[in-house]
């Protein structure tokens, strides 16, 4: 588990095209035959983790992991603002509008608390499944969808800030401008617009 | 003698067209107020009861004579049959099937379980209902999630065939019932979040075997029209009427999807069923008008050649699915009685066609808060004669991608969605469940992969500006377009509602209100809370002498999804918060059959 995280974290770090780099860590995760990381022993509830450093405009913490920055006014980081934009159109129609949970799929505001980045990772890769108490949850394996998995750390440091109260409901108040970074990451990972 | 004779071969002539015409069973059915063999109550989807034991006069003393858990906790939409002294009630996935005799206290006569692939759940867009069972010539016909169609002999559960009709890992799936026509079985198709170019199917009755199919989008083999005679308001569509309208081969992924309420016109042997969005949700990837999406449709059964069109929202930009029911009525246009069919679209626009030529007679909102058109162009020498005429302010793809377009009314889920309207031809009213909600909408790039979904815009939705009640409860003219009176609620209705000729419309609420109202005034006379928020149909039947109302609980659906966790309002200050509190502070999860009647 830990070896594909770190592994994740290298390569994003090293900068390569995200998608493949996903991708690569999803069937490693498939290999290892992970179970559903939620069920594995639960990390202490962490404090809210600060940015130590940023490239291209994307915020790290002191563990290298991506993380989102806000201002005195709400405004946030681009990523975060994206992960916004993606989260609503991907994973809102069964977690709820701002990572508030549904009638049948957890409030992810909670549930990123404990739930450490690697995890998040996998869990998304993979789905999980809790066929128990006549409720039939089912998390999709997600690892093969653009359109979630080249916006992942998006996607994580806004549901990030919304478990650590720093982002509110709704829509992020403002927003710093689209690094060309981010862009070009995007047309690498989903291919240059037709 | 003669004429005694002639009456006689004119009443069996009668008989044989009734044969002819429609599923005899199913006509039989319909004609007994005693039983309730189809969802919408009849082939004109009037949702309607000749039953009256239960009138404005007692419901007051209505209290609930038995229940039934139905052992699944998922959004229950869709309402139970009664088909002679049996009860068929349904459950969402994993889509259970029980028999239960009236005769015997609700005695489980037959249970059926079909075995699922449970991945096909998170391929379900807004949890895993299912809208209901459909019964005719003794067999009760269940479209799984997984589109599997099964017909079962009504006396044992016993499989009699099976078909399958898409496929989930394409992101094919169903949430719809199906409706038995002659010796048809009609089938729809979700997957309008998926990319799934969707459409109509026929069965063989008997066998299971595919008839024709239908698409919404394509070329015009494919959709099954005849450029030359088959029209769109009046006149003739022409060749290629749907891939002029899309880029490229983007058809193929086009959506259109089918999961609504189909009706039927026995003399006019036609069926109506509307097709919902083109995927994605972001309109700049997929310029043109995208016909056939959100449209009306009109088709013959027997060939599934379609006699008319009509697109309600050309290059829709708001996901204003097209699907919701479309009940069919007979009422004065001008002094003439006329042959109408009435749709509540979730684009806020209550339409009333001629359902004969498919004209259009009236466009008008049914929520004062719809403000993306201005109106439906009605000016028949108009070059946008019949199109909505759309608020540039409001309009995602004038906006653009990546621009986030600001309180357009209705949101997404529509003025109204899928919870079928009534209709009393006592007060010539339709009653009418609605959303009172608005949004912003982003949309913004996405990739197609198949099975995966491909939806490209983000929404936040919220009580339409400066009021707290997020639904209402309506009685609408359909001849004039005109609201005759407005029950506001505080969450959406999303459910079903019923007309009886005892003076009374029953529907039930998100927080789980069994309510009725008297049909003239909109006045409650009526309420009991049920264990769960409704989000099913309510029905009547009658059994030994005793009428029964009867309505499925079990909160989820598309409102299980927002309400679940409350609406946020961005445009709010903090005191507007304790209005739009959360639906889990109310009710919370559990499927479960509630039955009313009068004290003996």
């Amino acid at each position: 588990m830990s070896v594909v995280t770190d592994f994740v974290k290298e390569t994003r770090r090293a900068g390569t095209n995200r998608f493949a780099v996903l991708m690569m860590a999803a069937l490693a995760v498939t290999a290892a035959q992970v179970v559903a990381p939620a069920q594995a022993v639960a990390p202490a509830q962490a404090e809210p983790r600060a940015a130590v450093s940023s490239q291209d405009g994307k915020y790290f913490d002191a563990e290298g992991e991506p993380i989102y920055k806000v201002d005195s006014n709400g405004k946030v980081d681009w990523y975060t603002y994206s992960g916004f934009q993606r989260y609503s159109a991907e994973c809102m129609r069964c977690h709820g509008p701002d990572g508030m949970g549904s009638s049948y799929a957890p409030a992810l505001v909670n549930s990123l608390k404990t739930l450490s980045y690697g995890d998040f990772l996998s869990t998304v890769a993979n789905g999980r499944k809790n066929l128990e108490n006549g409720q039939d949850k089912v998390m999709p394996t997600l690892g093969l969808d653009k359109n979630v998995m080249c916006f992942i750390d998006d996607i994580y440091t806004y549901l990030k800030a919304r478990s650590d109260d720093a982002v509110g409901r709704a829509r992020p108040p403002g927003h710093d401008p689209k690094p060309k970074a981010w862009e070009d990451a995007e047309n690498a990972c989903m291919g240059a617009p037709s | 003698m003669k004429s005694l004779f002639a009456s006689v071969l004119s009443v069996s002539a009668l008989a044989l067209n009734t044969v002819a015409f429609a599923n005899e069973s199913v006509m039989k059915g319909t004609q007994d107020p005693k039983q309730w063999v189809m969802q919408a109550g009849g082939y004109d989807n009037q949702r309607y009861s000749k039953l009256d034991q239960i009138n404005d006069a007692n419901v007051g003393k209505l209290a609930p004579a038995w229940s039934f858990s139905t052992g699944v906790l998922r959004g229950h939409e869709g309402a139970p049959l009664v088909v002679g002294d049996v009860m068929y009630v349904h459950t969402p996935f994993p889509n259970i099937v029980y028999a239960l005799d009236l005769n015997n206290d609700g005695k489980i006569i037959w249970k059926y379980e079909p075995k699922q692939d449970p991945n096909v759940v998170p391929v379900m867009c807004c949890d895993t209902v299912n809208r209901g069972l459909a019964y005719a010539d003794g067999k009760i016909f269940l479209h799984q999630a997984d589109t599997t169609v099964v017909a079962l002999d009504a006396k044992s559960g016993k499989v009699e065939w099976s078909a399958v009709n898409g496929d989930p890992k394409k992101g094919e799936t169903n949430t719809a019932t199906v409706l038995p026509v002659k010796d048809k079985l009609l089938v729809g198709i979700s997957g309008g979040e998926f990319g799934v170019q969707c459409h109509i199917t026929a069965y063989d009755l008997k066998t299971g075997k595919k008839v024709w199919r239908a698409y919404s989008e394509g070329p015009d083999d494919q959709i099954m029209v005849d450029p030359e005679k088959t029209t769109a308001l009046g006149k003739p569509i022409g060749k290629d009427s749907s891939l002029k309208t899309w880029q490229g081969d983007q058809w193929k992924t086009g959506g259109g999807c089918t999961w609504g309420w189909y009706s039927y016109d026995p003399e006019l042997n036609l069926v109506y069923y509307g097709s919902g969005n083109p995927s994605t949700w972001n309109p700049k990837q997929r310029p043109g008008d995208n016909k056939w999406s959100m449209s009306i449709w009109a088709r013959d059964p027997d060939t599934g050649m379609a006699k008319w069109i009509y697109q309600m929202t050309p290059h829709d930009e708001w996901d204003y699915d097209g699907v919701n029911e479309m009940p069919l009525v007979e009422q004065k246009i001008d002094g003439k009685q006329r042959k109408l069919l009435v749709h509540f679209d979730r684009n806020g626009f209550g339409y009333t066609l001629d359902r004969v030529s498919g004209e259009l007679l009236v466009a008008e909102k049914y929520d004062p808060a719809v403000n993306w058109a201005s109106k439906v162009d009605m000016d028949k020498a108009s070059p946008t004669y019949g199109r909505p005429l759309v608020v540039a302010k409001y309009s995602t793809e004038h906006n653009g991608e990546d621009e986030n377009s600001q309180g357009i009314c209705p949101a997404a889920l529509g003025s109204k969605d899928e919870q079928p309207a009534a209709f009393s031809p006592k007060t010539g009213l339709f009653y009418v469940p609605t959303n009172h909600v608005c949004m912003d909408y982003e949309p913004f790039r996405v990739s197609y992969t198949p099975g995966q979904p491909y939806v490209g815009a983000t929404l936040a939705m919220y009580p339409a500006p400066g009021d707290a009640n997020m639904g209402n409860f309506i009685a609408w003219d359909a001849t004039k377009g005109k609201i005759v009176w407005s029950d506001p609620e505080q969450f959406s209705v999303w459910s079903g509602a019923l007309a009886t000729a005892g003076n009374i419309v029953f529907y039930g609420t998100l927080e789980g209100y069994l309510k009725a109202v008297d049909a003239k005034t909109g006045k409650l006379l009526y309420k009991y809370k049920t264990p769960s928020g409704i989000i099913g149909n309510v029905m009547t039947y009658q059994h030994k002498g005793r009428q029964y109302v009867a309505v499925l609980s079990g909160v989820g659906g598309w409102a299980g999804i927002g309400l679940a966790a409350g609406l946020a309002d961005p445009h709010a200050g903090l005191g507007a918060v304790g209005g739009y509190a959360a639906l889990s502070n109310y009710t919370a999860l559990g499927g479960a059959l509630t039955v009313f009647a009068l004290p003996e």
